[in-house]
């Protein structure tokens, strides 16, 4: 807070004209001002943020504006939409909040700005799994669409993506989590350690995969190769005849009425698991959330091959510039100083700045959560209600054993056009 | 699109006879004009514009002006699509068989058989209240009742017809018909209702003078005079049913496909030039269906 004020000779021209409201945030863009709140009510900034539920959530964008004065509007969207919004209306949003697969599509078609990675303020707390991907030193990089292969573009005004860490970042992250099959306990009758469980012929009728292509595919091949059916080359990218086995094993199971249902919304997944139409599906972590929250036992349940991972991030619509680019940055700044951090971490995601976060949670709330140690008190939700009884340990166990599975990365692979007509030709069966 | 179509396919102008001088034939145009503009920048440009990129290409982030046939052959020359349509024109038939049957008879029994026309608007108006809600509710609330679980099964299994729940009630072609027929016979009976509400009773008075029983009032009076409205019914119907793509989707549990569908799909991806070369296709396959019931049934005369 006792910083001198740095000034950047370029924005600071600018700055001036613009006037005082935007000397703050040149102030603070620059990294000139590290304690919060700078607020910015005078000058009624408004970010527009269209992006995935998963983290549009109207609890962020009220404390954004309590701390920095800037008014947050949140449009959330499915991931499909968000990547077509992204794309093809690019002025309509500010603040771009999609998932790194979809950044793979997106970014190539320049309606996203790189990030001054030096106006990061808390680029070094990011964890080592965006910048390098791994989760340790000595952990192998997961197959599919790794965030750290997208996360750096070449230069300023490149939309090429950089083998290596640059200082042009194409999103911040900000949210990912492993996922994996979700259960319910009370019906499967049996114990659930692989992804091949959901084809066993005990659950015909009862079993769901998610009917989003990129991410169905993907489930599909952790199925295909937990049955020893196929062994991909990368499950993130198959060759055009993995897709034809892989589709022709999906046609084989469906016809033998082995599906109950394909859902592609978050509360489609929720209804099928609560009313008990399927026992086992892939399911999405507050989705296994929602079902318990209605006192309906289900579990988000480890397997042995691992997990499918996703991770999103924070990107900056091309026309931001001047006092509106600032806040921008101010905002991304927050984003990653904690207060969001430990809200998405008490929903079960991870926050990709977790040291910040780890100051904004309770012992027991890091524990559970980020330690896999049973809860010493009940686990309240961001939203004020019970998630789990005192004494109840995380699925899974704790974020390095969770993290440490991944198999593969949510991915859009090259041979996406191909991928898509087959998976038509899925359903179409 | 294929909604606007039909619309446009009963609004078209009626050609206005040159009796007047010049001065009367511009100010038509210039009514005409509004109507014009609305339908050229709302309907004809987007139209345009989606065959013109059904022509281009694209990779998985792009799509690239050119002009390419692939989509089209893609399209045309993959039996998913030819299974797609047919899955398509088969919920078509079915749907548009039973919403005549049930809208026809819903609005006999409001033309015909209610009295005053207090009452009939009254019973009219009770027919659209569903249409308060939107319709994705209304075809979601049917899950919780047809599930396994659900209340059909429930009652039946404690009332002791079945032993085990029925699974063909919910995520099957069962439901998506069960839903689009409730959720279109509406469609259907406004239009018949309208129709009927014009006959001339002194027709039927007349035929039945002549010595017609009820079922010969009906067959040779009363269906060939609401053949207009049964067209105009037929053409929503058609066209909704074609379009259809989250009926299909939630009442499938997305195990069938439709066109919609299938476009739907595409988009998600960003594959623009696909979806759009499939829609084009699906557009002329509409306007084809349109295009033979009007030939079948003269609707202007009605109007």
């Amino acid at each position: 807070m006792t910083k001198k004020i740095e000034t950047k000779s370029g924005v600071s021209r600018r700055s001036l004209l613009k006037g005082a409201a935007a000397v703050g945030g040149l102030a603070a863009g620059s990294g000139a001002i590290t304690g919060f709140p700078t607020v910015w009510s005078k000058t009624d900034i408004v970010l527009r943020q269209v992006g995935t539920g998963v983290s549009n959530i109207n609890a962020i964008a009220e404390k954004c504006k309590a701390d920095l004065g800037i008014t947050l509007q949140m449009t959330a969207l499915d991931s499909d939409a968000a990547a077509q919004r992204t794309v093809t209306q690019p002025d309509s949003y500010d603040i771009a909040d999609v998932e790194y697969w979809i950044c793979k599509k997106v970014f190539p078609a320049g309606t996203l700005q790189p990030m001054d990675v030096s106006k990061l303020k808390y680029f070094d707390k990011i964890v080592p799994l965006f910048i390098n991907g791994k989760l340790t030193p000595e952990s192998t990089i997961a197959q599919g669409t790794a965030p750290h292969t997208v996360g750096f573009v070449e230069g300023k005004d490149s939309t090429k993506f950089a083998k290596e860490p640059t200082n042009w970042m194409t999103m911040v992250p900000t949210i990912y989590n492993a996922d994996t099959l979700g259960i319910r306990p009370d019906l499967v009758g049996r114990e659930i350690t692989t992804w091949a469980d959901i084809m066993d012929p005990k659950f015909k009728g009862k079993t769901s995969i998610l009917n989003i292509p990129s991410i169905g595919i993907m489930d599909a091949a952790m199925i295909m190769e937990a049955m020893g059916n196929v062994k991909y080359g990368d499950k993130g990218n198959m060759t055009k005849a993995e897709l034809d086995k892989t589709i022709a094993f999906l046609i084989d199971a469906k016809k033998a009425g082995q599906f109950r249902a394909f859902w592609k919304s978050f509360d489609e997944s929720v209804n099928l698991m609560a009313s008990g139409e399927v026992v086992i599906q892939s399911m999405w972590s507050p989705a296994v959330a929602a079902v318990r929250s209605k006192g309906i036992a289900c579990k988000y349940q480890p397997l042995k091959e691992g997990y499918r991972a996703w991770g999103g991030g924070l990107g900056l619509a091309k026309h931001l510039e001047g006092a509106q680019l600032d806040a921008a940055y101010e905002y991304i700044n927050w984003y990653m100083s904690g207060w969001v951090g430990g809200y998405l971490n008490r929903q079960g995601y991870y926050s990709a700045c977790l040291e910040t976060a780890k100051g904004f949670m309770s012992e027991d709330e890091w524990g559970f959560w980020m330690e896999g140690k049973p809860a010493k008190s009940d686990i309240i939700s961001p939203e004020g209600k019970v998630m789990e009884k005192a004494g109840a340990t995380r699925d899974g166990g704790s974020y390095l054993q969770r993290l440490g599975g991944i198999a593969c990365w949510n991915s859009v692979m090259d041979e996406d056009r191909y991928m898509v007509r087959k998976w038509n030709e899925f359903i179409a069966a | 699109m294929a909604e606007i179509t039909a619309d446009n396919a009963i609004a078209e102008p009626v050609p206005v006879a040159k009796r007047r001088i010049r001065f009367d034939s511009a100010a038509s145009y210039l009514q005409a004009l509004p109507l014009a503009i609305i339908l050229g920048v709302f309907l004809v440009l987007p139209i345009a514009t989606i065959v013109m990129v059904s022509f281009w290409d694209y990779d998985s982030i792009r799509i690239i002006p050119d002009f390419i046939t692939l989509n089209y052959e893609e399209t045309l020359f993959s039996w998913i699509t030819w299974k797609t349509y047919l899955n398509t024109l088969k919920y078509t038939v079915i749907v548009w068989t039973l919403t005549m049957a049930i809208g026809f008879w819903v609005a006999y029994f409001l033309a015909f058989h209610i009295r005053t026309t207090t009452m009939q608007m009254v019973l009219f108006l009770i027919c659209t209240v569903p249409f308060l809600t939107s319709n994705i509710i209304r075809m979601i609330s049917w899950i919780p009742f047809l599930g396994r679980n659900g209340l059909i099964n429930s009652t039946l299994i404690q009332v002791g017809v079945i032993d085990a729940p029925l699974e063909f009630l919910l995520f099957s072609d069962f439901a998506v018909v069960l839903a689009m027929v409730h959720l279109y016979t509406l469609f259907m009976v406004v239009p018949v209702f309208n129709t009927m509400m014009r006959i001339d009773r002194s027709l039927i008075e007349a035929a039945r003078d002549a010595g017609a029983n009820a079922f010969q009032i009906l067959t040779n009076v009363i269906i060939p005079l609401s053949k207009p409205g049964l067209a105009i019914g037929t053409i929503f119907v058609v066209t909704l049913t074609m379009g259809d793509f989250i009926t299909v989707r939630f009442m499938s549990g997305g195990q069938s496909a439709s066109v919609g569908l299938m476009i739907a799909n595409q988009i998600s991806l960003l594959q623009y030039p696909a979806a759009a070369a499939n829609a084009v296709v699906l557009l002329v396959v509409v306007l084809l269906m349109v295009a033979g019931i009007l030939r079948v049934v003269n609707i202007r005369k009605e109007l």
